[in-house]
């Protein structure tokens, strides 16, 4: 289902910015991080804001981004992540 | 339901000792002015919508209060018990950690349409859970959030230098140790299982649940001994 991305993937998040309710935030939109783990599919978010059914559901995962690669001046170590939710259309395998 | 946790706003009038004309704004207590608003237009635009659907028969007031007091008997000791049963019961721990929405029905809460995630501190990894779109939240078993966690200030630093943010809660951790910051922004909803402190292997379940606190559970605090 989805664009079958697994875990170790490495990603691009898409860097739109349609209107609307969108889950995805901005900083790290454009940015590069690692399929975590595949939480199965949701209702899609910026449907049901529109009073929907968020029909296709969307597969949703979790990615890791390396804090030292979204913010440049990141003050910590190397290792430091974040870790966050992402559906599938605003991700693409790298 | 949130409108009574949205009164947290300190506009700080109180430091214009010398303007006689907000006198009034500078003492808390003081009766509303003539001409003040006691509702943001957000607020008066919400009553104005439970007024009419009670008119329109969809609700009732009463069931209004009883959904408004089944939400306040929720309190961080909800998700403290949870926290402790993991800490004396491996095999509890292991289904929390596995699929936390299951695990918490054990105790008969229910995540509803969403679902729980558990993520486990341990030497080499704090976790620490913020939502920067809104206030995701893991209010079945942790209650409201509290105003900070609802903060821009909060949910713009909290992934931008996590490790300055925890220095103000007073966590200071080594840079050996992976800080990972859990941004909420969908259906999942997190809760950090703390490790259990040094000088507590001899506690029962009850005393446990006295150490953790609601900010260990969101990751910006660690357990301690009294």
């Amino acid at each position: 289902m989805g664009n079958d991305l697994r875990p170790g993937d490495r990603v691009r998040v898409r860097e739109d910015f349609p209107q609307g309710h969108i889950r995805t935030p901005v900083y790290v939109r454009g940015k590069e991080g690692v399929v975590v783990k595949n939480f199965g599919s949701f209702p899609n978010p910026e449907l049901l804001a529109l009073g929907r059914d968020g029909l296709p559901k969307k597969t949703l995962y979790e990615i890791a981004f390396k804090q030292c690669e979204l913010w440049p001046d990141y003050n910590g170590p190397e290792s430091d992540t974040l870790m966050i939710d992402i559906y599938e259309h605003w991700l693409s395998k790298v | 339901m949130d409108e009574h946790d949205d009164h947290d706003h300190d506009h700080g009038h109180g430091h214009h000792h010398h303007d006689h004309d907000h006198a009034a704004a500078a003492v808390p207590h003081a009766p509303p002015a003539k001409d003040e608003k006691i509702h943001t237009y957000h607020q008066a635009l919400g009553l104005a919508l439970k007024e009419l659907l009670i008119e329109k028969g969809v609700f009732t007031p009463d069931e209004i209060r009883k959904a408004i007091e089944w939400r306040d008997s929720i309190t961080p000791a909800t998700g403290a018990e949870i926290v402790a049963r993991a800490w004396s019961d491996p095999a509890y721990k292991k289904r929390l950690l596995a699929d936390g929405t299951a695990a918490i029905k054990e105790f008969g809460h229910d995540m509803g349409a969403l679902h729980l995630v558990v993520v486990e501190n341990t030497p080499e990894v704090h976790n620490m859970i913020v939502c920067t779109l809104c206030s995701c939240y893991p209010r079945a078993i942790l209650g409201l959030p509290p105003p900070w966690y609802k903060s821009r200030e909060y949910r713009s630093r909290a992934v931008r230098e996590p490790r300055a943010v925890l220095k103000e809660f007073g966590t200071v951790l080594p840079d050996g140790v992976e800080v990972r910051v859990h941004d909420s922004t969908a259906d999942m909803r997190y809760l950090v299982l703390p490790m259990r402190p040094k000088g507590a292997e001899t506690m029962n379940e009850q005393q446990l649940a006295e150490l953790v606190t609601r900010d260990c559970m969101v990751g910006v605090s660690l357990p301690k001994l009294n």
